[in-house]
């Protein structure tokens, strides 16, 4: 069973323009990117969101394989910060898992 | 097989600390292409490389040497292939470009510095200081890293007197106007692109040019810094067609570039799909970025040809 973690999305958070829980998960955003991201943005920000840190730790290879091309967040209904938010989930995975 | 994202974030972030540039270059590369311009050291306004063409042929080769450390020793260590790095330039013993490939991406600053000198603009350069933006490192999340690095690039730019950067990729455009200025304080130094320079003067071509050019917006361009006009006006000035592939403008579609370091079969499928949509409307491709250039290049594979922005208007816009 997935554990939660609420103080997790303060680890994440980088800065005031992280806004991962703007997400209403409407899905433009998988339905645009050119790289065929399923999980990102919408569904690892929910994770965050959540707490659900080990799920997130899973999704190494998806928050990398982001171009970071804001073709999602020039889309996105909702205001999402998309680059900036995988920018910090990046910056987290390089304090947690590579010790950088 | 890619290196381990952590190991490779590692030495880049390393080389950035330690050699002021992701990928360290000789000093001769990073300057080469300042020959016989005359221009003079630092001044008020400076054109600024950040390094990104004179990289690509260092990044080529490594890419290509990639497939191999991946069978290497230093993959089978690669917690100690980051500290050997600590010591010395790893990336250095293993990229080797050729004359060729140096000479193609030294002509794309020294047409612009001609571009700027044809237009009357005045400028120096800051030769050995003219530094990597860290743009790699700010797109892998390497934070700290950067902050530091930026304030090492502003402090230098301070000591040269220089008041504005002209530049010419979108990813140093972005970092030193947009992200820059959300890391050091006071900041004030004033950032233009070249494009956004020549497209604001009156500048009459001396020649005009005749074909379909199929354009590739770079995502940073578009999406980051609005600069979307000014290669249209200026292109469409010397006479060319502008083609519009199927994802342009701030809908445009990107190189996979960004993901080269990382994960190199991601980009070229990217840039494969890319180029099926530009091949779609032209013959031929236009860039305005190294990182595009180099990879629609290498997915075109001879079935389109592309030049970056500079080969046209040098040609429209010099006597
Ligand atoms: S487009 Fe925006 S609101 Fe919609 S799922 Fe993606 S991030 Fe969420
Ligand atoms: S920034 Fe680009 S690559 Fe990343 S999720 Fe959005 S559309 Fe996909």
């Amino acid at each position: 069973m997935a554990v939660a973690r609420p103080a997790f999305i303060d680890e994440v958070r980088q800065s005031e323009q992280f806004n991962a829980s703007a997400c209403m998960n409407c899905g433009v955003c998988t339905a645009i990117c050119p790289m065929g991201l399923e999980h990102l943005p919408r569904e690892i920000f929910r994770y965050v969101v959540l707490g659900m840190e080990d799920e997130v730790l899973k999704e190494q290879e998806t928050v990398f394989s982001c171009l970071l091309c804001k073709l999602c967040e020039e889309n996105c209904p909702a205001g999402v910060h998309i680059a900036e938010n995988v920018r910090s989930l990046r910056h987290y995975f390089d304090r947690k898992a590579f010790r950088i | 097989m890619p290196l381990p994202t952590g190991d490779t974030i590692g030495i880049l972030a390393d080389n950035l600390r330690l050699r002021r540039s992701v990928l360290p270059i000789p000093t001769e590369s990073a300057i080469r292409w300042t020959r016989g311009l005359d221009l003079p050291r630092g001044g008020e306004r400076v054109l600024y490389t950040g390094l990104m063409y004179q990289l690509i042929p260092y990044i080529e080769e490594l890419v290509k040497a990639e497939s191999r450390l991946a069978e290497s020793w230093l993959s089978g260590f690669t917690g100690i292939g980051r500290q050997v790095n600590k010591l010395v330039n790893v990336s250095g013993f293993m990229a080797h470009p050729t004359r060729e490939q140096l000479e193609t991406y030294d002509r794309i600053p020294r047409n612009v510095a001609l571009l700027l000198k044809r237009a009357g603009v005045a400028f120096g350069a800051l030769y050995e200081d003219d530094l990597y933006s860290g743009a790699l490192a700010y797109d892998l999340g390497a934070d700290e890293t950067l902050r530091e690095h930026a304030q090492k690039v502003y402090a230098t730019l301070k000591r040269h007197g220089v008041k504005e950067a002209v530049t010419i990729d979108p990813h140093t455009t972005n970092m030193l106007r947009s992200v820059y200025p959300t890391l050091i304080e006071d900041y004030d130094l004033e950032v233009r692109n070249y494009l956004e320079v020549l497209s604001g003067l009156d500048l009459a071509p001396s020649r005009q040019l005749e074909g379909d050019v199929a354009i590739h917006d770079s995502c940073v361009f578009a999406r980051y810094e609005g600069v979307l006009h000014e290669p249209r006006q200026l292109l469409e000035g010397l006479g060319l067609t502008l083609r519009e592939p199927l994802h342009a403008g701030t809908m445009t579609w990107c190189c996979g570039g960004p993901v080269e370091s990382l994960f190199p079969e991601k980009a070229a499928e990217q840039a494969g799909r890319r180029v099926t949509e530009l091949n779609a409307v032209a013959e031929r491709g236009v860039t305005m970025c190294p990182l595009c250039y180099v990879n629609l290049q290498k997915a075109a594979n001879g079935r389109m040809r592309f030049d970056d922005i500079s080969d046209y208007l040098i040609r429209g816009y010099e006597p």
